[in-house]
C-alpha cells in the first residue's frame, strides 16, 4: 500500500535480541489490544518499522498531491475545482498528521523529509503514473482512494496510539474523497460517448497499478510476520487486494465500464472475484524509480523544498529577533 | 466586441458583480497553482484555504450575476466561456505567483483593500450583495491577518527575504491604483447605495499598508504611474495563459457537462 | 538549504460541544503566531473548533511510563470514592 516498499525490503540486521522480559511484557500488552504510546518501552525494531511505515505513508500523501494537483487549474467546473483543491489540500493535511505521528517516535520531520528527497525513503508506486485526462481525477478518487481506504481502516486499530489516532482522523476526512471520484466517473459514464470513452480509458490505465498498490503477493512478502504480530498490519496484502476487487467490480458494472482483465470472474460459491496475473515486473520497475513520473515527482518536491529554504530561514530569523528583543 | 463564446448583456449591476467575481476567481486560481508546490507544508494548507475562500466568493457572485442577468446562465458560463476581453478583474490579481514573497505581497495589498471593502458592503442596499459581503468579510479578515504576519516576517527576517519582499512590493505597487478606480456605471450604483465608493477606503488601506510595511522594515514605494485597464478587459498577457488553463476543458469539449 | 529545525508545537482544540481543549496533534512553526495560524489551517478545516491552544512541545513535562505503578495504581483500591460503593435503598430514589 502506501508503505508497500516495506514488504520487499526487510532489514535483517535490525532483528537483534533485546531484553527478553521487556519484550515479552510488550507482546502481552499488544495481545491484550493495549495501545503503545510514545514514551512506552518498545523493541527497537518496532520503533524502526513504525518510523519507516508512518513516514512512507506521509511521503505518499505529499507526493500524492502532485498527480491530482496537475488538474486543479484545469478542473471543468467551479464546483469540481473547489472539491479537488479541498481534496488535494486534505492530502497535505494527512501527510502532516502522519509526520506528526512519526515524530513521536523520535525522528524529526526534517530528517524524514530529507530521506524522501534523497531517494532513501519510498512512497507508493501509484503516484508515479501520469494524470493524462480529467477522467483520471475520477479514477484516482474512486480507485486509488478506494484502495487506500481498504488499507487505512484497519490501521485505525494499529497498536501504536499516535498512528491509530492519526488514521482515525484521516479516515474521517477521506470519506468524501472516494465519493468525489466516483461522482466524476458517474458523470462521465452517463455523458457523451466521448466522455464515456475517457472514463473507460482512465479505468484501463489505473486498474492494474491500483492492484499493485497493495504490495507483493503474500507468498513473497517477507516483512509481514513481525508487523502482524505487533498488530501494525492486520490484514495481508492479498486479503486487502481481494477486498478491494470484490468491492470495486460491482461499482464498475454500475458505471457500465469494463475492467481491463479478461480473467476476471466471480466464484459462484464464495462470491469473490478472481483476477488475472499482475505484472510484478512493472511494479518492481516503478518502485525502483523507473515509473513514468518518478523523476518528475521527486523534482517537484525537491524544488518546493529548496525554494522554501529562504522562507523557513526568514521565519526563524524573525522569531529569533523577537526573542532577543523580549529578553533585552 | 466578441468576448468569447459568451456575450453577456452587461447592465451596470451585472458588470459590477462580474468584476468582483472575476477578482475572487482569478486570485483563487493563482493560489490553487501553489497546491503541491508551496514552500512550507503548513503554508500549503493556508494558501489552499485562502484559495478555497476566494473560489467560494466567486461562485456566490457569479450565481448572483446570473440571477440578475436572467439569461439562463450559471456560474460556470461566466468563468469558462468568456475570453480575456470579457474578464474584468484587477491586473494585480492576475500577476503570476512568482516566489512566496510575490504571492504574499499580492495577497496583502489586495486583502488590505478588500477586507474593509466587504465590511462596508455589508450595508449595501442590495440584500444579496450585503449577505455575500458579510460572509466574505470574515474570510478576508483572516487573509489580511495571515498575509500581514508573513509580510512582517519576510521583511524583518533575513537579508534575502527582505530583498525578495521589497522587490515584490516595488514590482506590484503600480497595480494598486486600479483598486480605487470607478467607472460611470459603478458610480451610479454607489449613488444608489448598492456599491461602496472604493475611494472612501483609500485612507484605511493606506494606513494598514503603511503600518505593516513599517513593522516589516520595508520601504513603501512612491505613488508613481499606476497601471489600469483590467476592469475594461485590457489585461496583461498573463491572463490569457491563465484562462487557457482554466478553460481548457470547456474549449476542448465544447458544451459538455462535467 | 536550511538546516535549522523549525520548532514543534502541540495543538489543542476546544470543540463546539463545550468539552475542554483536547490534544489533536502537532505541527512545525517558527513562532507562536505562525503556530496558531497553522493550527487553524491544519486542524480546523471542517468546523472542528471554537478555540485553539498551541504549546511548544518541549514545554510539556510528561509522567514516566516506568512510574505507572506508583503513579496510578494506588487509586485502584479507593473504591469508596465511587458512588456505587454506598448503598441507598431503592425507595429513596435517584441520588
Amino acid at each position: 500500500m502506501y508503505t508497500q516498499a516495506l514488504n520487499s525490503n526487510p532489514d535483517a540486521a535490525e532483528r537483534h535480541v533485546e531484553d527478553a522480559a521487556l519484550a515479552a511484557r510488550f507482546q502481552e500488552r499488544i495481545d491484550a489490544e493495549e495501545r503503545i504510546e510514545p514514551n512506552d518501552w518498545m523493541p527497537a525494531m518496532y520503533r524502526r518499522t513504525l518510523v519507516r511505515q508512518i513516514s512512507q505513508h506521509a511521503h505518499s500523501e505529499i507526493i500524492g498531491m502532485l498527480p491530482e494537483g496537475n488538474w486543479i487549474t484545469r478542473a471543468p467546473s467551479l464546483r469540481r475545482k473547489a472539491a479537488l483543491l479541498a481534496k488535494v489540500q486534505d492530502e497535505c493535511g494527512h501527510g502532516l498528521y502522519l509526520y506528526a505521528a512519526a515524530e513521536t517516535l523520535g525522528t524529526g520531520r526534517e530528517e524524514l523529509v530529507d530521506q524522501l528527497l534523497s531517494g532513501k525513503a519510498k512512497y507508493s508506486s501509484i503516484f508515479n503514473y501520469p494524470t493524462l485526462t480529467w477522467a483520471d481525477i475520477g479514477a484516482i478518487g474512486w480507485l486509488v482512494d478506494g484502495a487506500a481506504i481498504m488499507n487505512q481502516i484497519p490501521l485505525c486499530r494499529c497498536s501504536y496510539g499516535p498512528y491509530a489516532r492519526a488514521m482515525i482522523r484521516v479516515c474521517k476526512e477521506e470519506s468524501f474523497h472516494q465519493r468525489q471520484g466516483y461522482e466524476i466517473m458517474l458523470t462521465l459514464a452517463k455523458g457523451t460517448p466521448e466522455q464515456k470513452e475517457l472514463a473507460q480509458d482512465a479505468l484501463n490505465r489505473w486498474w492494474w497499478p491500483c492492484l499493485m498498490m497493495f504490495g507483493p503477493p503474500d507468498a513473497v512478502s517477507e516483512h509481514s510476520d513481525a508487523s502482524t504480530r505487533w498488530k501494525i498490519k492486520r490484514f495481508s496484502n492479498d486479503e486487502l487486494r481481494q477486498k478491494f476487487v470484490d468491492a470495486t467490480v460491482p461499482q464498475a458494472h454500475y458505471l457500465g465500464l469494463t475492467l481491463p482483465d479478461a480473467d476476471l470472474k466471480q466464484d459462484a460459491e464464495t462470491g469473490h472475484w478472481s483476477y488475472g496475473a499482475i505484472d510484478w515486473d512493472e511494479f518492481k520497475q516503478v518502485i525502483a524509480g523507473n515509473g513514468p513520473c518518478n523523476k518528475d515527482r521527486m523534482a517537484a518536491r525537491r524544488k518546493a523544498h529548496d525554494e522554501g529554504a529562504w522562507v523557513r530561514d526568514a521565519a526563524l530569523a524573525y522569531a529569533e529577533k523577537q526573542r532577543l528583543k523580549k529578553a533585552a | 466586441m466578441a468576448t468569447g463564446p459568451l456575450t453577456v448583456v452587461e447592465t451596470p449591476l451585472v458588470r459590477y458583480v462580474l468584476r468582483r467575481a472575476d477578482d475572487a476567481l482569478i486570485l483563487g486560481h493563482r493560489l490553487s497553482e501553489w497546491c503541491g508546490h508551496a514552500p512550507l507544508m503548513e503554508e500549503e494548507m493556508a494558501l489552499a484555504n485562502v484559495g478555497l475562500d476566494l473560489i467560494g466568493q466567486a461562485r456566490a457572485l457569479y450565481t448572483y450575476a446570473a440571477e440578475v442577468e436572467a439569461a439562463g446562465r450559471d456560474e460556470d458560463a461566466y468563468a469558462y466561456l468568456r475570453d480575456v476581453r470579457g474578464y474584468g478583474n484587477l491586473l494585480l490579481l492576475e500577476q503570476p505567483n512568482g516566489d512566496f514573497a510575490a504571492t504574499i505581497v499580492r495577497q496583502f495589498l489586495y486583502a488590505a483593500f478588500i477586507d474593509p471593502y466587504w465590511r462596508a458592503m455589508m450595508a449595501s442596499s442590495d440584500a444579496t450583495l450585503a449577505a455575500i459581503a458579510a460572509k466574505a468579510e470574515k474570510e478576508t479578515a483572516y487573509h489580511l491577518r495571515h498575509s500581514a504576519e508573513w509580510i512582517v516576517r519576510l521583511g524583518d527576517g533575513t537579508a534575502e527575504s527582505h530583498a525578495r519582499a521589497q522587490a515584490a512590493l516595488d514590482g506590484l505597487w503600480a497595480f494598486t491604483g486600479e483598486m480605487f478606480a470607478v467607472d460611470e456605471g459603478e458610480r451610479g450604483l454607489i449613488t444608489a447605495g448598492v456599491a461602496v465608493d472604493p475611494e472612501s477606503l483609500r485612507g484605511v488601506w493606506s494606513e494598514t499598508v503603511g503600518r505593516v510595511l513599517a513593522e516589516a522594515t520595508l520601504a513603501r514605494p512612491a505613488d508613481g504611474w499606476m497601471q489600469k485597464g483590467g476592469r475594461d478587459g485590457s489585461h496583461s498577457e498573463h491572463l490569457g495563459h491563465l484562462l487557457s488553463d482554466l478553460q481548457y476543458m470547456q474549449r476542448t469539449y465544447p458544451g459538455a457537462t462535467w | 538549504m536550511s538546516s535549522q529545525a523549525v520548532p514543534l508545537w502541540e495543538v489543542f482544540i476546544r470543540s463546539r460541544n463545550g468539552l475542554s481543549h483536547k490534544h489533536v496533534g502537532s505541527l512545525h512553526a517558527a513562532d507562536t503566531t505562525l503556530a496558531l495560524q497553522a493550527a487553524r489551517d491544519l486542524y480546523t478545516r471542517r468546523g472542528e473548533g471554537l478555540s485553539i491552544w498551541v504549546v511548544p512541545s518541549n514545554a510539556i513535562t510528561a509522567s514516566d511510563p516506568a512510574d505507572k505503578g506508583m503513579m496510578f495504581e494506588p487509586t485502584a483500591s479507593k473504591i469508596y470514592r465511587h458512588p456505587t460503593f454506598y448503598e441507598v435503598p431503592e425507595e429513596v430514589g435517584h441520588m
